[in-house]
């Protein structure tokens, strides 16, 4: 069972600059959930030699274990635009699903509780959509990302504060089995 | 007893099926609860004829009528005899009705009315001939009377009568003949035709509600389809809860709910037939649509759809068939809902940069910006009467706003932390809204007259949202 492999020095390199770039993001939220199970770097260290309990290609947990934070990315209030630390996200998630054709996956869009119901679907739909072109102006066919937006009504931070607000601003990837 | 020979069947006209071109999996739907029973109005009042003015003094403002106190007690019967609607017979059951006029017209801050549990009895008799020597002196100027007959055919005759006390004169009369299930029917008739015939106004106590009932844990919050009465009885839930539902709204014959599912994973609005239980996708396409709304003759339906993130608003026939696209800007068009007459739409638009509201012709041309203050303008509806656009305004907190349809002479109507969602009473007189709390997420629905006042929840089993209020039942 292959856990991660880089294929080319190259793509190695752009990667760990793209986690990088968005691990010294200037718009990461105030509290971010919890750091998923850290995965050895992969230009790190060589690939470590799988075990039984490892988290196997097409779920979730290779998936946040191969690219981390980047598995989501975060959106300022009422906007939807890629900037800077998501596109670095997005690299990274680009280079993850170039590594492993095979795949498809969700992106979920949401949104923070500041806004109507019925534009907060609207807008979340845009948000999906922006990290969907994103990833396909990086070379992943249109045809592996489905989006689904649930707007205000999936938060992952519970408190009605700004902290909050930021982390449920986001797009989720989420692997299809 | 001298009633009118008049007979005037008001039935239900339960349209033709929706013959939408996907059936959709309906995974998540619950029981269908039928249709409902039909309303016969048996006998028209003697004396309106002769005196249709309204009363004088008293119906032009919500303050006065506050102050008029109205005697209701229990609706007697000619025998007490076992009927489906109370265990206990129809002697029972006319106190019952008392109570829910009783209610009706406290809960909405209306008047004052003395419900029958602090009140003398009438007899069958007395009903068409008040005794006057026993209502005078307690502080009501208004006395309803009524009855309740259980007929040889299983059905209900209720008779409404309302007296002013000091003229010892009768203002009104109106009767019905229900199904025993039916028998709150009656009692929201009778408060309907007392409303209206003390202020002028149209009625709205015979209607229902279709939400969102509300259940768990903020991050994992259980959103069912529910409908009940206007006063929060005959409550049932639509859907089981496995999927998300949320926005729904009625059909102006009540025959049909619109409403958004993500029973396929995907949100897509539904066409929910009441009577069948079975329900339809609003269009056939992958994108995900949003906002429904019905046209006031029931014919069309309003929908957003989102193409490349990209959202605007539509209309399609209710039979089916060839959508029209109405919008065509690249913000997010959404939502939108016809003036009374079905010659315009106001919807919401974030094409100037922020979500504002907007007016456009019927076909989709002519669209002009009306909301100009500070804030932004969402979720706007419609009164029925025309004259008011009801929305939620956001400046920081969301709050219930109404305006013109020139979108003048804004008026805040309340002052949650999150007041959502619009929606208006048959008359036009009193909207209903949800109100979440900060931080713990709890929902739940409110209503305000149109002056701002007389707020108040509404009791649901649950948490709720996003009421949507039908047309009076006919």
């Amino acid at each position: 069972m292959m856990t991660f492999s880089i294929p080319k020095a190259a793509t190695a390199a752009l990667l760990t600059s793209a986690l990088a770039l968005g691990a010294c993001s200037k718009k990461a939220p105030e509290e971010l959930p919890p750091a998923p199970i850290t995965t050895p770097g992969p230009a790190a260290a060589p690939t470590p030699a799988p075990t039984s309990s490892a988290p196997g290609v097409g779920s979730q947990a290779h998936f946040e274990g191969a690219v981390g934070q980047s598995a989501v990315v975060y959106f300022d209030t009422d906007r939807y635009n890629i900037d800077s630390s998501d596109a670095a996200s997005l690299q990274a998630q680009a280079q993850y699903f170039a590594q492993f054709p095979q795949l498809t996956f969700t992106i979920e869009g949401h949104t923070d509780e500041r806004g109507t119901r019925e534009y907060n679907l609207a807008l979340g739909e845009r948000r999906a959509n922006a990290a969907k072109n994103y990833l396909t102006s990086l070379g992943v066919a249109a045809n592996r990302i489905r989006t689904v937006s649930y707007g205000k009504e999936r938060p992952v931070a519970l408190a009605s504060n700004s902290g909050a607000w930021a982390q449920n601003r986001r797009a989720a990837s989420i692997i299809i089995n | 007893m001298k009633f009118s020979t008049a007979t005037l069947v008001l039935a239900f006209a339960f349209a033709t099926p929706l013959t939408a071109p996907l059936a959709a999996q309906s995974t998540d739907l619950g029981e269908p609860i039928g249709d409902g029973g039909d309303v016969e109005t048996v006998f028209q009042d003697a004396a309106s004829a002769e005196d249709a003015g309204g009363l004088t003094g008293s119906t032009t403002d919500t303050s006065d009528w506050q102050d008029l106190g109205i005697a209701i007690p229990a609706f007697a019967t000619d025998r007490d005899q076992p009927t489906p609607a109370n265990a206990d017979g129809t002697g029972a059951l006319g106190r019952e009705m008392a109570r829910v006029i009783t209610a009706n017209l406290r809960n909405n801050g209306l008047f004052e009315p003395t419900g029958p549990d602090s009140l003398p009895n009438p007899s069958f008799p007395q009903i068409t001939a008040p005794a006057w020597s026993s209502w005078n002196g307690r502080g009501a100027e208004m006395l309803v009377h009524g009855y309740v007959r259980a007929r040889g055919d299983d059905r209900l005759v209720v008779g409404c009568y309302l007296y002013d006390v000091a003229l010892q004169d009768e203002l009104i009369r109106e009767g019905w003949v229900v199904r025993p299930a039916d028998w709150r029917r009656a009692a929201h008739k009778c408060s309907d035709l007392i409303y209206a015939r003390l202020t002028g106004e149209d009625p709205f106590f015979d209607s229902r509600i279709a939400y969102i009932a509300e259940t768990g844990p903020k991050d994992n919050r259980v959103k069912r389809l529910a409908v009940m009465d206007s006063d929060g009885a005959n409550h049932r839930f639509l859907t089981l809860g496995s999927a998300t539902a949320l926005t729904p709204r009625y059909s102006p014959d009540y025959s049909k709910i619109l409403y958004l599912s993500y029973v396929d994973g995907n949100p897509r609005i539904y066409v929910y037939d009441i009577g069948s239980g079975q329900q339809t996708l609003v269009t056939e396409n992958r994108n995900p649509t949003i906002a429904p709304r019905w046209s006031p003759d029931g014919r069309s339906i309003l929908y957003s759809m989102a193409v490349n993130g990209n959202t605007d608003i539509y209309r399609v026939p209710v039979t089916g068939g060839t959508a029209t696209r109405l919008t065509d800007t690249p913000g997010i068009d959404i939502g939108g809902s016809y003036s009374p007459d079905g010659r315009q739409i106001v919807f919401e638009s974030d094409r100037s940069g922020t979500q504002q509201c907007y007016v456009m012709d019927a076909d989709g041309t002519n669209q002009r910006r009306i909301t100009f203050f500070g804030g932004r303008c969402a979720t706007p509806e419609w009164s029925p009467r025309g004259d008011q656009i009801a929305f939620t305004r956001i400046a920081g907190d969301f709050n219930v706003a109404v305006m013109t349809p020139a979108g003048r002479n804004l008026r805040v109507l309340t002052n949650g932390w999150q007041d959502e969602a619009p929606t208006w009473a048959p008359n036009g007189r009193i909207i209903q809204f949800f109100r979440t709390t900060r931080n713990a997420g709890n929902s739940s629905l409110w209503q305000v007259d149109l002056t701002g006042s007389n707020e108040r929840r509404l009791p649901t089993p649950v948490d709720a949202s996003d009421p949507a209020w039908g047309p009076i039942r006919p």
